[in-house]
This record gives C-alpha cells, sequence and structure tokens, in this order.
C-alpha cells in the first residue's frame, strides 16, 4: 500500500516536471516564431496593388504596427498571458481565437479518425506480420507499409478519390461533415502513412515479445494461440505503437494542411499555411503557440501512458 | 483460425467505414429544383465590408449582398440602374446628380437615401479606416485631400445629399468611368446604425458583418457563413428589384485547389467552378457540349524591365528582348492555347479601345538592335536575371522566354524565383532586372492601364519617366470632349510607352470557368462580371438526360 502511494507520487511530480521544463520550451517557441515572422521580407499589407502612406499609416496603427518592436512583443506575451491571440491581419474582424476555435476540432476530429484507421490497420497488418515471421504472411503486409510510407497523402489522395469518389461514385469527393460520407477518404488518405508506420512498430515490437520467455511459457501451458497473443503479447509488443502515438497525434494535427487542402476541409492546418503566405502576424504566431502547447501535452501523455504499460519503467519512475 | 481473425481485421475496419457511403442527390440536381447556385470562389474572403475587402472572392459575395449606385449590365459592360433609379450629368461631366430609388430598401426594411451615401463615402476615405481602395473615390472633388488628412471638414468633399432622394457628386475633372466606379464595392453604401452599433465608423474589428448582425442592400441577404467552409446567401425579400430575382440563394465554396474544385465539378458538387487546372483544359475543349468557357479578361500579363540598371536602361537592349519572344508559339505549346497573345499594356476591345501593335516577333531585328547595343551576338552579355513569382505556371513561361531569348539572341538569362511576398517587396524596391508581374483592371477603362505608368507611379515600378506621356493620360485625356477623342489621346501615349519598352507584355489574360449547362443568364464579359439578377437555372435540364 505504502509502495504504489509513493509510486503515484512520484507520478505526479513527474508530470509537474515536464509540464515546468514545457514553459521555456513555448517560451523559444514564441519568441522565435515572433521575431522570424518579422525578418521574413514583405509584410501583411503588401499587396500587387501598393496602398497609399496614409492608408499603410491607418493600417499599422489599427493593428499596432507603429509601435518599436520589442513593445509589440511586451504587449503581445501580455495578450497571451490573458489568452488572448489578438486580431487576425488576413480575416479582418475575427480573432485568432475565434479562427483556431473554428479550425480546430474539424482538424482534431480527422486526427482522431486518421489515429484510428493508423492504429487498427497498422496495429492489426503489424500482428498478423510478426505471427509467421519470414512468410508470405509477413511480408505481404509489411510489402504494402512500405508503399504506404513511400506515396504521400498528395498522391494516395487524389487516387483514392479517382477510384471511390469519380469512378465507382461511393463516396464524396470533398467536405467535411456535409454529405454522409465525406469524413472516410480524407481519414484514409491522413491515417495511411502513420498505418504503415506502426505497421512496422507493431511487428517490431510483437516479434522481440514473442520470443519471450513468459510467452513460452504462456505456450507451455497450453494457452490458445489468440489468448497468448492478445492477452500476453499486446501489452509489451505495442510499447513502441504507444511511445510513437504522442508525437503522432500531433503530427497529425500539424500535418493534417495536404489533406485538408486536397478534400476542401475547413480545418486549422489550411488557415496555417495561408496565414504563412499572407503574412498574418497574429495568426501565424497563435496557431504555432497553440500546436507547440499540443505536441508538449501529448509527448507528455504518450509518455504517461508508455510508463503504465511498462512496468520495469514504472519502477524507474517511482526511484525518483 | 486465429490468423484469420487477425487478417480479416483491416478489412472489416474499412468495411465499416465504407458502411456509411451512398453519395445520393448532387448539390447541381437539388440546386436546379430549389432555384441554388453552387458556386466555387476560389478561397475564403478576408471579411464582408464593403469598404475593407480587397479580393476577387470578396467582390463576388459583396455584390450579391450589397448593390451599387450603378450597376454593370453583364452582356455590355455599360452602366444601368442600381440604387440610383436614373442620373443627370452635367455638360461639363464634372456634376452627376443620382436619383435614389424610392423603393430602395436595406435588408431590415429601413429605407435607402442619398444620406446613407454621404456617410458611406465619408467613412471610405477617413483616413483612420485605412480603406485600401479610398482610391476609387479619388475623382470626387476634394477626396484625396480628406483622404490624406489635408482638409478635415468633410463639407468640402464634393458630395451631397439635396433631398433624401438626391445625391449630388461634384468631381475635379470629367470622368467618364466614374459610373462605372459606382459598381466598385468600396463604394457601396453600408448601413450607418449597424456599423455603429457594433463598434463605431472606422473600427475594422466590428462583428456587423456576421450573420445575425449584417444588413445589407443587395439582393441577396447573408443567411450563413461558415468559415472555410461555405458562405449562403438567400435572395432578399426586401430587394427593390426583387420580381427579376430568379435565384433563391447562392452557396459560395472557398475551393482554394484547382484541382479539387474541378473533381467537385465533376461529380456535380458545383454549378460553376472559379478556375480550371490547366492540364485539363484539352480534356473539356473535346467534350460534346462543352461546360469549359473561356474569354478575354480584362488583365495583362508582362514583365517589368528595370530601366534603371544596365543593361536594361538600353532601349535597343529592352527592344531585342521583346522581339526575341515568340508569343503565339508560348501560347500554343506552353500555354494549351489558353490566353490571348499581347504587344502593349491595354487588352483588347476595353469599351471599344484598341491599343497600338508597333512590333511582333522578329528574330533577326532583334538580333541587330541588340548588336547595335554593344553586344552582337550575345559577345560581352553582362548576363541578366528574371524574377518571378513561386508558382508552376510562371516557371514554365520563365522558363520559355529564356530559352527563347538564348536561342534567338545568344545570352544567358537566369531564373530565381521568390515567394509571393518576398516578391512584391523585391518589385516594390526595384530589386531586380527583369520580374514577371499581372495587372487586373478595377474598371473597363484605358486609363487603368496607362496610368500605371506616370512618373514616379506606385505601380510604374519600372523607373519609365515620359512628361510627354504623363501629360497626355494627366492633362489631355480627361479634357477630351467624346470617347472617341479620349481614345485618340490614350492611343498616343501609349505609342510612346511601347516605343520605349519599359515592360514586355506577354499575354491578355482569359477567365476560364467550368460552368454547368443548366445555368443560364452567365454571359462571358472582360470584367469577368457576373450580375445575379440576371442568372437563373434552367429546370428541365435533367430531363434531356446527363449527369455531371
Amino acid at each position: 500500500m505504502a509502495g504504489r502511494r509513493r509510486g503515484r507520487l512520484s507520478v505526479w511530480r513527474f508530470i509537474t516536471l515536464r509540464l515546468l521544463q514545457a514553459i521555456p520550451v513555448i517560451l523559444v517557441v514564441i519568441t522565435a516564431t515572433f521575431f522570424l515572422v518579422r525578418i521574413a521580407p514583405g509584410g501583411p499589407f503588401d499587396s500587387e496593388k501598393p496602398v497609399t502612406r496614409e492608408v499603410r499609416a491607418a493600417l499599422e496603427a489599427q493593428y499596432r504596427l507603429d509601435l518599436p518592436l520589442h513593445r509589440q512583443y511586451l504587449s503581445y506575451l501580455g495578450d497571451l498571458a490573458r489568452g488572448d491571440l489578438g486580431p487576425s491581419f488576413k480575416y479582418s474582424g475575427r480573432s485568432v481565437n475565434e479562427l483556431i476555435a473554428a479550425g480546430f476540432p474539424v482538424t482534431a476530429e480527422l486526427g482522431l479518425y486518421a489515429l484510428l484507421v493508423a492504429l487498427v490497420v497498422g496495429g492489426g497488418a503489424g500482428i498478423i506480420a510478426a505471427l509467421k515471421p519470414h512468410t508470405a504472411q509477413d511480408y505481404l503486409p509489411m510489402s504494402a507499409a512500405m508503399i504506404g510510407i513511400c506515396m504521400p497523402s498528395f498522391l494516395l489522395g487524389p487516387l483514392l478519390v479517382l477510384v471511390f469518389g469519380i469512378h465507382l461514385d461511393w463516396l464524396p469527393v470533398s467536405g467535411w461533415g456535409d454529405i454522409s460520407g465525406d469524413k472516410v477518404l480524407p481519414s484514409i488518405t491522413l491515417g495511411a502513412a502513420y498505418a504503415a508506420y506502426i505497421a512496422r512498430l507493431g511487428r517490431a515490437g510483437m516479434l522481440e515479445v514473442l520470443h519471450q520467455d513468459y510467452i513460452r511459457t504462456a505456450r507451455a501451458k497450453g494457452l490458445p494461440q489468440w489468448q497468448v497473443v492478445l492477452k500476453h503479447g499486446l501489452r509489451g509488443g505495442l510499447l513502441p505503437v504507444v511511445a510513437f502515438l504522442g508525437p503522432a497525434f500531433a503530427g497529425l494535427l500539424a500535418g493534417s494542411f495536404v489533406v485538408e487542402t486536397i478534400f476542401q476541409i475547413p480545418g486549422l492546418g489550411r488557415f496555417y499555411v495561408q496565414a504563412a503566405f499572407n503574412r498574418d502576424y497574429t495568426m501565424i504566431l497563435g496557431t504555432t503557440v497553440f500546436l507547440s502547447v499540443l505536441i508538449v501535452l501529448f509527448n507528455l501523455l504518450s509518455d504517461i501512458l508508455a510508463a503504465w504499460m511498462n512496468p520495469r519503467l514504472r519502477a524507474q519512475y517511482g526511484r525518483h | 483460425m486465429p490468423s484469420a481473425l487477425f487478417s480479416a481485421l483491416p478489412a472489416v475496419a474499412i468495411a465499416l467505414l465504407l458502411s456509411a457511403c451512398g453519395t445520393g442527390e448532387s448539390n447541381v440536381v437539388s440546386g436546379n429544383r430549389d432555384g441554388i447556385l453552387h458556386y466555387g470562389n476560389g478561397s475564403e474572403p478576408q471579411g464582408l465590408d464593403p469598404h475593407v475587402v480587397t479580393g476577387i472572392p470578396e467582390n463576388h459575395i459583396v455584390r450579391a449582398l450589397f448593390e451599387g449606385l450603378a450597376v454593370k449590365n453583364p452582356y455590355t459592360l455599360e452602366p444601368e440602374p442600381g440604387v440610383a433609379r436614373s442620373w443627370d450629368i452635367s455638360d461639363d461631366g464634372r456634376v452627376i446628380t443620382f436619383h435614389i430609388n424610392p423603393r430602395a430598401r436595406w435588408s431590415n426594411g429601413d429605407a435607402m437615401s442619398a444620406h446613407d451615401y454621404v456617410w458611406s463615402w465619408q467613412r471610405l476615405l477617413s483616413p483612420a479606416m485605412g480603406a485600401e481602395y479610398n482610391y476609387m473615390l479619388f475623382p470626387v472633388k476634394n477626396a484625396r485631400a480628406f483622404a490624406s488628412g489635408d482638409i478635415t471638414d468633410f463639407a468640402e468633399v464634393g458630395v451631397k445629399a439635396l433631398d433624401d432622394l438626391t445625391l449630388q457628386v461634384t468631381l475635379t475633372e470629367r470622368t467618364p468611368y466614374f459610373l462605372q466606379l459606382m459598381d466598385h464595392y468600396s463604394t457601396f453604401a453600408v448601413h450607418r446604425p449597424t456599423v455603429e452599433k457594433f463598434g463605431g465608423a472606422t473600427n475594422r474589428f466590428t462583428r456587423w458583418t456576421r450573420v445575425e448582425n449584417m444588413v445589407s442592400n443587395g439582393a441577396f441577404r447573408l443567411k450563413e457563413w461558415l468559415l472555410n467552409r461555405r458562405i449562403v446567401v438567400e435572395k432578399s425579400a426586401t430587394y427593390w428589384d426583387r420580381d427579376r430575382v430568379r435565384l433563391n440563394g447562392v452557396v459560395y465554396y472557398p475551393t482554394e485547389n484547382v484541382v479539387s474544385e474541378e473533381r467537385m465539378f465533376r461529380v456535380g458538387q458545383l454549378h460553376y467552378t472559379q478556375s480550371v487546372p490547366l492540364d485539363k483544359i484539352p480534356v473539356y475543349r473535346q467534350m460534346p457540349d462543352s461546360p469549359y468557357v473561356q474569354a478575354p479578361y480584362l488583365g495583362t500579363y508582362y514583365f517589368l524591365l528595370n530601366t534603371t540598371r544596365p543593361p536594361l536602361d538600353d532601349v535597343r537592349v529592352r527592344r531585342a528582348l521583346s522581339l526575341a519572344v515568340d508569343r503565339d508559339k508560348l501560347n500554343d505549346t506552353v500555354l494549351m492555347g489558353t490566353v490571348v497573345s499581347a504587344y502593349s499594356i491595354t487588352p483588347p476591345d476595353t469599351l471599344g479601345y484598341y491599343p497600338p501593335k508597333l512590333f511582333g516577333h522578329d528574330a533577326q531585328r532583334a538580333r541587330e538592335l541588340l548588336a547595335q547595343a554593344g553586344y552582337p551576338g550575345g559577345a560581352g552579355w553582362p548576363g541578366l536575371e528574371l524574377t518571378y513569382n513561386t508558382s508552376e505556371d510562371h516557371r514554365k513561361i520563365a522558363v520559355a522566354l529564356q530559352q527563347m531569348w538564348q536561342d534567338t539572341l545568344d545570352i544567358e538569362v537566369s531564373l530565381a524565383n521568390q515567394e509571393w511576398k518576398v516578391y512584391l517587396d523585391s518589385v516594390t524596391q526595384m530589386h531586380f532586372q527583369v520580374a514577371r508581374r499581372g495587372w487586373i483592371g478595377d474598371y473597363v477603362d484605358p486609363n487603368n492601364f496607362l496610368d500605371l505608368f506616370l512618373t514616379g507611379g506606385g505601380n510604374n515600378n519600372t523607373g519609365f519617366a515620359d512628361p510627354r506621356y504623363d501629360e497626355l493620360i494627366l492633362e489631355q485625356a480627361p479634357r477630351a470632349a467624346t470617347r472617341r477623342e479620349r481614345f485618340a489621346i490614350f492611343h498616343a501615349a501609349e505609342t510612346r510607352l511601347m516605343q520605349q519598352m519599359p515592360i514586355i507584355p506577354i499575354y491578355t489574360y482569359t477567365s476560364k470557368h467550368l460552368i454547368h449547362p443548366s445555368v443560364r443568364g452567365m454571359p462571358s464579359n472582360l470584367m469577368d462580371s457576373l450580375n445575379l439578377k440576371y442568372v437563373w437555372l434552367d429546370r428541365q435540364w435533367q430531363a434531356d438526360g446527363g449527369g455531371g
């Protein structure tokens, strides 16, 4: 009882420590982004038809760009501390908070479905391959995984659309939540590359575990194959996959831009990339800060999950 | 058994995902039945406030929601009544009196008045507003002085409400294209009580354009606005000419990716696309009843030459470069015949005006000119850099030019691509030798192209300076009594421009759309301008058979 208690406390300490470590990381991200976007040539009010000096001055005053750079930086940090990411330069009358609130749920949902696709397809393929290594049952799914890793989403997406959207006419070619079934193709497209990674990670993990003594013991006890694999093998075998999940989900969120563009999905990724092209300073900063916080959180989450699944790691944290 | 279970897993997962399918009725079919036009609009608008926005996608939606004093007829591009039932122009062309239609209403039922325009134009011109298109009203007396803060009393600006329904506008000088500007969204009226209620006249950060707040005066009213997803407008019940509006609504899609947009059209999700992927054009052209519609557009694609730096400070070098370009070949090969070769800046048939054509493709003459300039056969050529903004289409053209110059003149030209904002910076600062440029007209008049090259003009960017040219454009053209006389002056000016060749014109743009055969009343015109009042959807079309 005492031991468990001590262990749990340490987990909290571990989380707190990691969160504290995250603060300087995020500050560096904010500072670097803030100054980098200002250094980039061109500004938010440059356009093919240049505006008059008076108009530019008025715009800069409305967006506080007339202040010295360090004062802009400090006032941005001040606003940020209050959770205010400022007004968008591009979308007049909209705040960055509002734009993120509109785009993020869509991107998160897409990321979640893609992750599900990746886990089910990739995890399944990895386990199947590990059961009979160096046979067709191994090579087939692993070759498919290799193709999945190599095939970029800007190729896979249009291919899927061509086959299932246009030729077979089974699924909508674009949109998100407008026509039933329009979420299927984007989720598969985004999930495919991750499914491939998970298949390879899962196979490697399962192979290692299935050669462990305790698996042999389980087999020797006469347990049926599926029980050995699902009850004993899975927990250890999928550890590398779990460690990969945090960064993968963060990557899905940040990298969904291509899929969002192909399928006309109103997610955060499109806003993010458009903001960079438009020099929408506040929007670039806002999305960068938001995504870096998410990435830090997801890494932490997958560390905790991995520790919970791995008794050896749990013991290690307990010692601190 | 167990391994079979596992092999089935991915298949089961896919089957589960697919189970929610069946695409059902297409937008085109339901749209034709309900009178709803599904419109690919290119991108998410930056906003819907007519005095704030500046882009083409914004223009499409704002002109559905609002209406100007006079609007362009989509067939002739000549002005016809909008909010103003009629107008009188004084003999010297300087005073225009608009008579507001007494039936003109805001979408909340308020009557429109001349005072709406006085207040709205003051808003547009207020220095604090920072309206990028405020120069649209600069022909109005003292408007420029008010916008730059030189005068602060708006009463001195040439716009007066003589009574509720009479608006008198005084111009600095005769401006034949002024009526056209009344169909530009920057000159539209906004609803004063609404704008003031949500944050004041010159505040750009207000919520007055949101669905729940917006009051507008056009044929349609805002119904739904989902960011990066769609904007829906519905027929307005208060619009003065509502009996002529045949559509019940329009859905605008932010179709940023042209390839995705084409796919949406192909499966019947769109009636109309904003553009067409270049490699799909030959396929669509060969279709019977092709939905592909191409027409000349009021824009010119050209290259800026920095005349302040050698070797381009020599007019012979500039002319050699321009003569060495085979525009027709470029159009036929790289551009698949989708443009019109251009030899000057103003697009042909700009309200009946045709620009001079002083030269054509002439390799022999180009070589002679280059030799005269001191680079016979390319000997001693100091090198040249061509700058363009990153885009596959611009790259193809730049490479073709590079090749033509190499083959014809035996000279080296290097290519530099720059990201859009970097490129804009280079052009404005004149940090380039040759730079790609495009200009799209705001109104149909040669002046809109020719005033680019006034000495020191913000869009000149070439160092071209010719006092005689300035005089023709600024002094003589405005005094011309007839359109014909005025066009003759423009022709003389444009001839001077092309003799000096500070630019290399390449082609006149074309508008390229896929338009579903059920869409009617949407003629092609030089402005690519759509008047939704004329548009209707043919319900019978489906009966003739045919899918998407």
